[in-house]
Formats: C-alpha cells, sequence, structure tokens
C-alpha cells in the first residue's frame, strides 16, 4: 500500500498539497459560527453542480417546451422533485451564507491588509453569483422568468451607444425566446459556472496564502512559537475538519426540512409567478426580483430617473469592491470599534429592510424607504473614510480570546 | 414623477404593477380548517371528476401518478375518477369538453389548473369558490366578489345555493353551508395536492432524512469534542483543573 502512495507521490504533489492546505495550515483557534460558512458554501456549490447536472438531463430550452420540460421534472421525472427543490432551495441558502460570509468579513476587518485580494476575490464571486442566479431564473420560463428577462435585459439599453446592440446580443434576438434559453442554459451550466469556480478555486489560494483572520481582528502569525508555529493556532487537520463535519450536518438538516417540509418557503425561495407559463400577453402585476436580488432593486426604483436609478444600483453593486482602502482605522475587528459596530449593523437592517421593500409593488408609500435605505447603505461606504479616522477604539488584547 | 421615466426599461414595470391582478383587492375569506392528508385529497380528486372536470384539465397530473401517491388502485381510478370519453390512465386530467366548444360556450377555454394552486394560493381559490352571486346582468347570470366579470358559471349552485351580491340568499342548495364549505375546501386540497404532487412522499420519507441527519451530526459533535480536548488543555494548563475542581465542588 505505502509503495503505490509513494508511488503516486513521487508524481505527483499531493502530499505536499496535503500538508499545506491541511494538516500545516494554522487557523487561529477562535473562530466562531460565522467561520463555517466558507466550508458550507464550497458544500453548496457542489451540491448545485450536481443537482444542475440532473436537471439538465431533462431540461428542453425553447420557449415551446421549457415550462413543460420543468413541470416534466416535477410530475413525471422519479425524484425530479427533490433535484429541482435542491437546485432552487440551494440558491436562497447560498445567498443567506453569503450575506452570512460577508457580513463576517465586514464585522472582524477580514478585508484588511493583507487580505483585499481575497476580499475582492470573494466579493467578485458574489457578484458572479448574482449573474448565475439571473440566468437559472429565467430557464423555467414561467411568466415570471419571462417578464424578469425582458425587464433586466432591457436595462442594458441604458448603456450608451452599444446598449441597444448589447440588449439584442444579450436577448439572441428582438425579445425573450427561445435564442435567450440557449445562451443563457450554455452561459449558467458552463461559461459562467466553470469562472464562478475558479474564482472560488482562486479565493481559496487567496486565503491560505495569507491565513485566516479571526473575530479578534489579531494577527496570529505575530505570536509563534519555538517551532515556529502560531501560538493561537490550530492545524486545520483534524481540527477544524471535525469541526466543519459537524457544521455540515446542522447545515444539511435544516436544509432537508425546507426541502422536504416547505419547498418553496411561503413564496419566498420559489415565487407564485413562476407557477404561470411565460406568456408575452399576460403581464404581472408587479416584476419583482427574487429576495436575494431585490434590495439592489429597490434602489434602482429609490430614484425617478432611469439613468440615475440604474447609476445608483451600478454604484451599490460596486462600492464593496473598495471596503479595504475605505476603511482608516488601526484595529481590525468590530469587537473594538463600537462606532463601526455600530453602523454595520445599521447597514445590515437597511440592507434587508430594501430586500423587503423591493419585493413590494411601486407604491408612494415605499419611495421614501427606498431612498433613505439607499442613502443609509451608501452613506455607511462614503463616510467610513472619514469616521474610520476619527472613531473611538476599544484597547486590543495581545492574544485572542477563546 | 413616474411619469417622467424613460418607457425603454421600467416604462413596462409600472404599466404593469397597476394591472394589479383584481383578485387581491378582497381579503380572501378564511377556509375551514380542513387537515390536508390523503382522505380529504381523494373526496376533493372525487368531487373535482364530478364536478370540475368537464371543462378543466389538470393536464399535469397524470391518472397513475395520483392512483400511486393516494393510494388508490387502477381499478378504482378508473371507475370513479377517470371520465368516459378519451381519459387515458397513462394520461393527465383532461376536460370532457374541448377548446374550442369551451371557447365557444364560455368565450375563453377553462384554464389548466396544474398549478393554480401554487400560483393563486388555497386560500384564494377557496374564497374563489364560495364568492360567486347572482348578477342578471352578466350573459351567464353569475359573477364573483373575488373574480369581476368571470367566465366560469357557478357549476356549484345546486349544492352551495344561489345567493345575491349582497349575500341573500336566493335559492337554498342541496347542502348546508357546513357541508358544503368542507367539499369545497377538500377540492382546493385536491388543487393543492395536484399543484405538487411530491408533498405525500415528500412527508412520508422527510423525517427519517432529517433524522438520519440528526444523527450524523451528534456523532460528529462529540468527534469534534473529543479531538478538540487538547486544544481546551493547552490553552491553560491550570483552567482545565480549575474546571473540573469546580464541577466536583458542585456536586458535592
Ligand atoms: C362549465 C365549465 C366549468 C366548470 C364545470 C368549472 N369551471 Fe372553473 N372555470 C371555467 C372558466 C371558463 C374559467 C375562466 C374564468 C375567466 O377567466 O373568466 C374558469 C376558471 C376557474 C379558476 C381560475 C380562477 C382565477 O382566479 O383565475 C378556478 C380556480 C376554477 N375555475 C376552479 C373550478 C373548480 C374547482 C370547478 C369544480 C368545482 C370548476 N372550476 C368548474 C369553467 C368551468
Ligand atoms: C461561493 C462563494 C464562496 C466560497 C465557496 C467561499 C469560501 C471560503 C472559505 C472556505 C473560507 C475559509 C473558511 C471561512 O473563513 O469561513 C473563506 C474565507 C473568506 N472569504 Fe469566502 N467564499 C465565498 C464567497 C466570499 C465572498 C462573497 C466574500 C466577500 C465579499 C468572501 C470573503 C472572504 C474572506 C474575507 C475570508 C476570510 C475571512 C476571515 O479569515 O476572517 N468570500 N471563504
Amino acid at each position: 500500500m505505502s509503495k503505490v502512495v509513494d508511488w503516486f507521490n513521487a508524481r505527483f504533489p499531493a502530499r505536499e498539497m496535503m500538508r499545506e492546505h491541511m494538516t500545516e495550515y494554522y487557523a487561529p483557534k477562535n473562530f466562531n459560527i460565522l467561520y463555517y460558512t466558507g466550508s458550507l458554501l464550497l458544500l453548496m456549490i457542489v451540491l448545485q453542480l450536481l443537482s444542475g447536472f440532473f436537471l439538465m438531463a431533462h431540461y428542453v430550452p425553447t420557449s415551446q417546451d421549457a415550462y413543460n420540460s420543468v413541470q416534466g421534472i416535477m410530475y413525471d421525472t422519479k425524484w425530479g422533485w427533490l433535484v429541482r427543490y435542491m437546485h432552487v432551495d440551494g440558491v436562497s441558502l447560498i445567498f443567506i451564507l453569503l450575506y452570512l460570509h460577508i457580513g463576517r468579513g465586514l464585522l472582524y476587518g477580514s478585508y484588511r491588509s493583507p487580505r483585499e485580494l481575497l476580499w475582492v476575490i470573494g466579493y467578485l464571486i458574489y457578484v458572479l453569483m448574482m449573474g448565475e442566479a439571473f440566468f437559472g431564473y429565467i430557464l423555467p420560463f414561467g411568466n415570471l422568468s419571462y417578464w424578469a428577462g425582458q425587464v433586466i435585459t432591457s436595462i442594458i439599453h441604458a448603456v450608451p451607444i452599444i446598449g441597444p446592440g448589447l440588449t439584442t446580443l444579450a436577448r439572441g434576438g428582438p425579445g425573450v425566446g427561445t435564442a435567450t434559453l440557449e445562451r443563457f442554459l450554455a452561459l449558467h451550466a458552463v461559461l459562467w459556472f466553470l469562472i464562478l469556480a475558479a474564482c472560488i478555486g482562486l479565493h481559496i489560494l487567496a486565503l491560505h496564502k495569507v491565513g485566516s483572520n479571526n473575530p479578534d481582528g489579531i494577527e496570529i502569525k505575530d505570536h509563534k512559537g519555538p517551532d515556529g508555529t502560531p501560538l493561537d493556532g490550530i492545524p486545520f487537520h483534524p481540527y477544524y475538519t471535525v469541526k466543519d463535519i459537524f457544521g455540515v450536518g446542522v447545515f444539511l438538516t435544516l436544509f432537508a426540512a425546507i426541502i422536504f417540509y416547505a419547498p418553496t418557503m411561503h413564496g419566498v425561495f420559489l415565487e407564485r409567478t413562476t407557477f404561470f407559463r411565460a406568456n408575452p400577453m399576460v403581464s404581472l402585476p408587479d416584476v419583482t426580483p427574487p429576495w436575494y436580488l431585490a434590495p439592489y432593486y429597490a434602489m434602482l426604483r429609490a430614484v425617478p430617473n432611469k439613468y440615475e436609478g440604474i447609476a445608483l444600483m451600478v454604484a451599490a453593486v460596486v462600492v464593496p469592491f473598495f471596503m479595504p482602502w475605505l476603511d482608516r482605522c488601526k484595529v481590525r475587528s468590530s469587537r473594538y470599534r463600537p462606532v463601526y459596530r455600530f453602523m454595520i449593523l445599521l447597514m445590515a437592517v437597511t440592507f434587508f429592510t430594501l430586500a423587503y421593500v423591493g419585493e413590494q409593488p411601486p407604491l408612494p408609500k415605499y419611495f421614501l424607504i427606498e431612498r433613505l435605505g439607499a442613502t443609509i447603505y451608501l452613506g455607511f461606504y462614503l463616510l467610513l473614510p472619514i469616521i474610520s479616522r476619527f472613531e473611538p477604539t476599544r484597547p486590543v488584547p495581545e492574544r485572542v480570546r477563546s | 414623477m413616474r411619469k417622467t421615466l424613460p418607457r425603454a426599461a421600467l416604462g413596462p414595470l409600472f404599466a404593469l404593477a397597476t394591472a394589479a391582478h383584481a383578485a387581491v383587492m378582497t381579503p380572501p375569506v378564511a377556509p375551514p380548517s380542513v387537515p390536508f392528508t390523503k382522505a380529504t385529497v381523494i373526496a376533493g380528486a372525487k368531487f373535482f371528476a364530478d364536478h370540475c372536470s368537464a371543462c378543466h384539465a389538470v393536464s399535469n397530473l397524470r391518472y397513475k401518478r395520483m392512483g400511486a401517491d393516494l393510494g388508490l388502485s387502477k381499478a378504482v381510478i378508473t371507475k370513479s375518477f377517470m371520465k368516459p370519453g378519451g381519459a387515458n390512465y397513462l394520461k393527465g386530467m383532461r376536460p370532457a369538453m374541448t377548446q374550442a366548444e369551451a371557447k365557444k360556450w364560455f368565450g375563453l377555454p377553462a384554464p389548466n389548473l396544474s398549478h393554480m394552486a401554487r400560483a393563486l394560493g388555497p386560500r384564494f381559490l377557496y374564497t374563489y369558490l364560495t364568492s360567486f352571486y347572482w348578477d342578471p346582468k352578466r350573459p351567464s347570470g353569475w359573477n364573483n366578489h373575488v373574480f369581476p366579470n368571470v367566465a366560469m358559471p357557478y357549476i356549484l349552485a345546486p349544492w352551495g345555493g344561489i345567493y345575491t351580491k349582497n349575500g341573500k340568499l336566493l335559492v337554498p342548495g342541496r347542502e348546508t353551508p357546513a357541508v358544503f364549505d368542507r367539499h369545497v375546501a377538500d377540492v382546493v386540497a385536491f388543487l393543492r395536492y395536484a399543484s405538487d404532487p411530491s408533498v405525500f412522499e415528500r412527508r412520508a420519507i422527510g423525517r427519517y432524512v432529517i433524522g438520519a441527519f440528526v444523527i450524523l451530526s451528534i456523532l460528529a459533535y462529540l468527534l469534534k469534542k473529543d479531538y478538540w480536548r487538547d486544544v481546551h488543555d493547552k490553552e491553560a494548563p491550570g483552567g482545565a483543573q480549575k474546571g473540573a475542581t469546580a464541577k466536583s465542588a458542585r456536586k458535592g
């Protein structure tokens, strides 16, 4: 047996990789519950790939048959409902995990030097994931899919000069139809997904180069023992592998509860309007995006001018990329930055309020909330460079607390 | 203010918003609490086959699948649920009437009800089916509180009775209101099942899947605790001992 292993290791750096990324990768010992999110996101990406594979085996990307092929999966395919609910509910769970994962990064200052690139790659994954979700959303070709595709592709119309050409390119014709489904399927399942997967790989590599941050925001590499390993670090394997397996168990329990007992989550994970066939003649009362994209949509609606609205939305999506350079405070973790901590909580509450408002019909009573929300959300990022220079901080301990 | 929006992107959106489904205007009546079980679904399916499938298709739900889910044999399905004239055990529920005939009689074909319960919600369906009233101004003689100028005639009138717009009973039905409401709730239960036929299968296996993951979680937790013992020991050499003495002190 060991001969086979040696033969293999002489030809492939398996042992080195195992050491570098598992047994001799030191992670801080004071991770809290928010640090499960990374491994759970990896798990979910794999599950989406698996369930997506089975969906694709039955899916027909034509405007005529797409809706019925998906319903065929639900009604006539053995375990089809399981695969589809896994895939659909999986998206919402991925976004819940992403928001916790990003929130964790904000709370503990994980975007700060030397983790700027890790943050930028991570946020790029989030933006790519929004695209991935949008392409997938159009595929079942319910009436909501049709109108969402129509509305979102027409937003590209606003791009100066090349806008109209781009819209036609995205749709593959004047309107959303078979050509749109074919190219969206190719993007969703092949090109976009591969880019996403590659970025996830880069994310992990970047993480292992700089090492994990922790809830205290203290660099564990600053306190090394005589053997050269961080005093507050423990090898990822076996400590965090067993811990993450526990996290996977709890997460899968919740996931199964949703799939088996509330697969549409009362119309939040799988909206009602997706149960009508796409029909260009029957307009929907309101085309609202799924909950995880709704905050941006609320910001789009916050200004009456279309171009200004789109500019605001793009700004809201782009500005977090610059987080590492917007924060000027000497202290990393919000545990020792009461003002920053308050700002993050306010921003998070605002973000999810916008998600709620973005799901509502465009009634005048929501305009004020939309505007206030957009102001607070962007205000957080724009005021941070000033506030973080003067904000009061608490003394940071030398070593991590456990 | 909203009018200043250029049409290209958001124009259609706001136009859509104003065309809200008329149905949402009246708050739905709560259905009587009927348990959503195989029994109520079977009762509803029978009722549906007798009164509704003359006009409505449930094209995604095959008779065979329904039999398997509800535990009914092919003989029972053929005898009590399939209407003579073209119904195929291996195919979905088709209306007795053709689309062309429906168009001629009601102005439009009766919609396929496969996904109706998911799309409109069971509460709305129940309200819709109990909100018809006699309206001499309509060609069919029927109107509906939550679906104004509906094209569907109130075929349930002989059982539920005929009411005026103000809720005055004109002709009592064959069934008492309580019995009738239960029947309507059964139909809604059937439509709910038809829009989501995996529901009984999911419920039957769900608890085992969740149970398996709970056991996995417990085992993983014990394993994690075991592995992490030395992390906690290393942390505070005195600490572990202190914990132990505190525990024994509490015991004593
Ligand atoms: C005589 C033919 C006929 C029969 C029998 C019939 N319907 Fe209908 N039904 C229609 C037509 C036509 C429509 C379309 C109404 C419209 O769009 O104006 C309709 C619409 C509906 C709708 C859609 C309502 C909406 O808000 O879109 C539901 C639900 C419905 N019927 C349920 C039933 C049930 C349950 C039964 C059996 C108790 C039944 N129907 C029996 C003809 C019929
Ligand atoms: C599918 C998407 C993603 C996957 C699979 C993923 C995976 C991971 C994993 C496995 C870790 C280490 C474990 C952990 O700390 O939780 C991690 C850490 C990290 N990720 Fe992600 N991630 C994703 C998206 C993102 C996004 C969207 C961002 C930020 C915008 C981000 C920023 C970070 C940061 C800053 C860390 C280090 C956190 C710290 O050490 O405190 N990641 N990621």
